[in-house]
């Protein structure tokens, strides 16, 4: 392979990257080791280069976002995870629950004709039954038919299982005939056993998040992989999360974008440990990411998380998408997020063409494209 | 590969010519940009120090007659928000820069018609009286212009009385971007190129040390972006006055131009050029030694990147600023967020004074630390020089 971003072969000569640089020309898959390496070289922008050659390769001067909605159906959630500001107890002030009807209006409020997809996912609310969770995605598609529904993470999807009484097989069909069309990457966090006993023990697991994932892709599911980074985990557990998403896309082959989300700690449990992520951590984050799964076609670059200035940078970091408008965003909002509630169509271009890229405009499973 | 022979070029220490600055700068992808910054840095600081200063920015008044579109902070003459500074004000704005462990005072302000050099060597001499240790970083190269019109007399006399007064330093404002067809668009009324960069070789030759600023992201095409850039790196070369160069974007909120600007498309430039500018400054003024990452206009996120594409030294703390946060501008942070950002990004940080002179806990100068002295033909590289 030929190098496609000028300078690049020059600026390695002696580096301490070179030998990273040469497995990824030879397409060999860079191992543990390679990975904890890339989060502790001290050269950011070296580490960038290397993920901006690996995007460049895959994406071209491609930059995808889409128009979209997150609608966060319910707050009340069953667990307690440390690093949520999100969730509410029943009958706290703050708890709600939006009815099939709300997500209907919700949707039917928005204007642009553009909008194509609904992000829904939410806490595990003790009370509902599993017709909720297909009537909510009726509404959905009630109120906009080709919308495409992106709904529930592997949290959800396990609740969801187990209250249905109904086989998997059938759960799948259900969903799938009530409309939904993908599922989110959310509920990962690290993919760690000691953070997961740590932080968010109330909750299914690594194992269990990777085991629901391949239930979902087995069932012809598309779907997203997440990271929460920046709270209690170390380097190697990043590092390890990224090569347990990578080992079963080797299997399944249906994640579709990776997304590091950044954590806030605002009104979290963990408000007096972490501390709002540096923009370095997240650049870093983009990267790595980039370079360790070479399997994953798409890496996004979150804005609501990473703040829109930071997103755009993470564009020539390895990203090549940024999310959507996103419209309605609660969870990060809660944990004091300093983003905007929804980005307009026009800023995200300007985003993307401030750092020299084409924005397209994409479909949630990257099938059908158009440039703006 | 047209590239490649101008990052040999800066990878060998030799300076780029316009042409081959303004290529690099329009081609290059922004790591790789990062990258040569990168490497550039080290030669200057190879010590893993990240800087900051611990200063205020007063502006004695906000009252000016230049009328600049860009400006969002000035009030005309008369105006009710106009105010000057008194002196119990201004006192007290001191104490509270001591008590927070701050060691130089910003002084800059409006174009005033009323307040002429004398006003400003005496508020200088009283400062000086009653606080010998504040260093007083103060004026601007247009201010000067504008004192020496009002007194009649020439920029080199208004500066050596206000240095007599007890001017220590001049930062670098009001340069913008110093080609006179962007300053005929956007600031008319002030000092031209020409007279900016003459207030500056004045100030070389009273000895006295200035910055290099830059505002761009308004009218201003690349070209001009890189003639601004070559024209402090040749003034650099003939006298050495500049301890450093400090970039940031034009904030339109509020401005006078504001609603033109808008109605035509214009936004603020993204963070993404804003790194892609201080790379390339960087690179480019391979005579300065120092460049800072702007917190203030770009959010600490954007600032800390800047560490890893060229900039070693996080600019002030800032206690106080009240002109760009007129112009929309809200980014707040406090010291241990600065300290935090340095050492997340693996370097050391370490205040300093104006000189770029290392201070231990009581404030006092570590030897051997700070700019090179000032002379002609400056050293191009550490590696050059031993």
């Amino acid at each position: 392979m030929s190098a496609v971003v000028e300078g690049l072969d020059r600026l390695l000569e002696g580096s301490d990257l070179a030998d990273i640089r040469d497995k990824i020309e030879r397409g060999e898959r860079l191992d543990f080791e390679d990975g904890v390496r890339l989060y502790r070289h001290p050269d950011l922008a070296a580490v960038g280069a290397l993920a901006h050659e690996v995007r460049t390769r895959k994406h071209g001067r491609k930059a995808y976002f889409n128009i979209n909605l997150h609608l966060d159906y319910t707050n009340v959630c069953l667990y307690s995870c440390k690093f949520c500001a999100f969730a509410a107890k029943p009958g706290e002030d703050r708890a709600y629950l939006m009815t099939p009807e709300d997500v209907h209006a919700r949707i039917s409020a928005v204007a642009d004709s553009d909008l194509s997809e609904v992000h829904m996912v939410a806490g595990i609310h003790p009370d509902l039954d599993y017709d909720y969770y297909l009537d909510i995605v009726r509404a959905a598609k009630r109120a906009k038919p080709d919308i495409h529904v992106k709904a529930f993470t592997m949290v959800e999807i396990d609740h969801i299982l187990k209250i249905s009484g109904k086989s998997e097989d059938r759960v799948f069909e259900d969903l799938r005939e009530a409309g939904l069309g993908s599922c989110p990457g959310g509920g990962a966090e690290i993919l760690a056993t000691r953070i997961h006993k740590a932080v968010f023990r109330e909750k299914i697991g690594p194992e269990e998040w990777l085991e629901t994932a391949r239930k979902v892709q087995t069932h012809g599911f598309k779907m997203n992989a997440t990271m929460l980074y920046g709270h209690v985990e170390r380097v190697e557990e990043r590092v390890e999360h990224l090569c347990r998403l990578r080992r079963l896309q080797d299997e399944t082959g249906g994640f579709m974008t990776f997304i590091p989300l950044a954590f806030w700690p605002y009104n979290t449990a963990l408000r007096n440990y972490g501390k709002v992520t540096t923009g370095w951590n997240d650049l870093r984050q983009i990267a790595v990411s980039r370079l360790m799964l070479d399997n994953i076609p798409n890496i996004k670059a979150y804005w609501v998380m990473m703040t829109p200035r930071v997103a755009q940078t993470a564009l020539s970091f390895g990203a090549n998408d940024l999310d959507g408008t996103v419209t309605e965003e609660r969870i990060t909002h809660d944990a004091g997020t300093s983003a905007p509630m929804l980005l307009p169509r026009d800023e995200l271009v300007r985003l993307i063409r401030g750092a020299g890229f084409e924005p397209v405009l994409r479909d949630t499973t990257y099938e059908s494209f158009r440039p703006v | 590969m047209a590239l490649a022979a101008s990052i040999n070029k800066v990878l060998d220490g030799l300076p780029l010519d316009p042409e081959e600055g303004l290529e690099l700068y329009l081609e290059a992808e922004l790591p790789i940009l990062g990258m040569l910054a990168d490497r550039v840095r080290k030669r200057f600081h190879d010590d893993g120090i990240v800087t900051y200063i611990v200063d205020r920015n007063v502006n004695p008044t906000n009252v000016c007659v230049t009328d600049c579109g860009f400006c969002a902070f000035y009030r005309r003459p008369g105006h009710k928000e106009a105010y000057v500074l008194d002196d119990e004000e201004l006192e007290a704005k001191i104490r509270g820069l001591k008590e927070a462990g701050g060691v130089q005072l910003l002084l800059q302000g409006g174009h005033h018609p009323g307040l002429k050099v004398d006003w400003f060597a005496d508020l200088f001499r009283r400062i000086k009286s009653r606080h010998p240790d504040i260093w007083i970083h103060g004026m601007s190269p247009p201010e000067i212009v504008h004192l020496a019109k009002l007194g009649k007399c020439t920029p080199r006399e208004v500066l050596r009385t206000l240095q007599e007064a007890g001017l220590d330093s001049m930062p670098g404002g009001g340069a913008e971007i110093l080609v006179d067809r962007v300053r005929g668009r956007i600031a008319p009324k002030k000092a031209s190129a020409e007279e900016w960069l003459e207030v500056m070789r004045q100030a070389a030759d009273l000895g006295m040390r200035t910055t290099a600023t830059m505002m761009f992201g308004t009218v201003e095409t690349p070209r001009e972006r890189v003639e601004h850039l070559e024209r402090i790196r040749a003034l650099q070369e003939e006298c050495g006055v500049f301890t450093a160069f400090i970039p940031w974007t034009f904030q339109p909120d509020h401005t006078p131009m504001e609603t033109e600007w808008r109605r035509e498309g214009g936004g603020k430039a993204t963070a993404a050029e804003y790194l892609r500018m201080l790379a390339f400054s960087r690179i480019y003024l391979h005579n300065i030694e120092n460049i800072q990452s702007s917190w203030v206009t770009q959010g600490i996120k954007i600032c800390q990147i800047g560490l890893g594409m060229g900039a070693n030294d996080f600019g002030s703390a800032m206690l106080e600023e009240n002109v760009v946060s007129s112009a929309g501008c809200d980014n707040m942070t406090t010291l241990e967020e600065i300290e935090r950002h340095i050492e997340d990004a693996g370097f050391i940080p370490r205040r300093r004074d104006m000189l770029y002179r290392i201070l231990d806990e009581e404030n006092r100068p570590l030897p051997g630390t700070g700019v090179r002295p000032m002379g002609h033909g400056t050293v191009r590289s550490r590696e050059a020089v031993s």
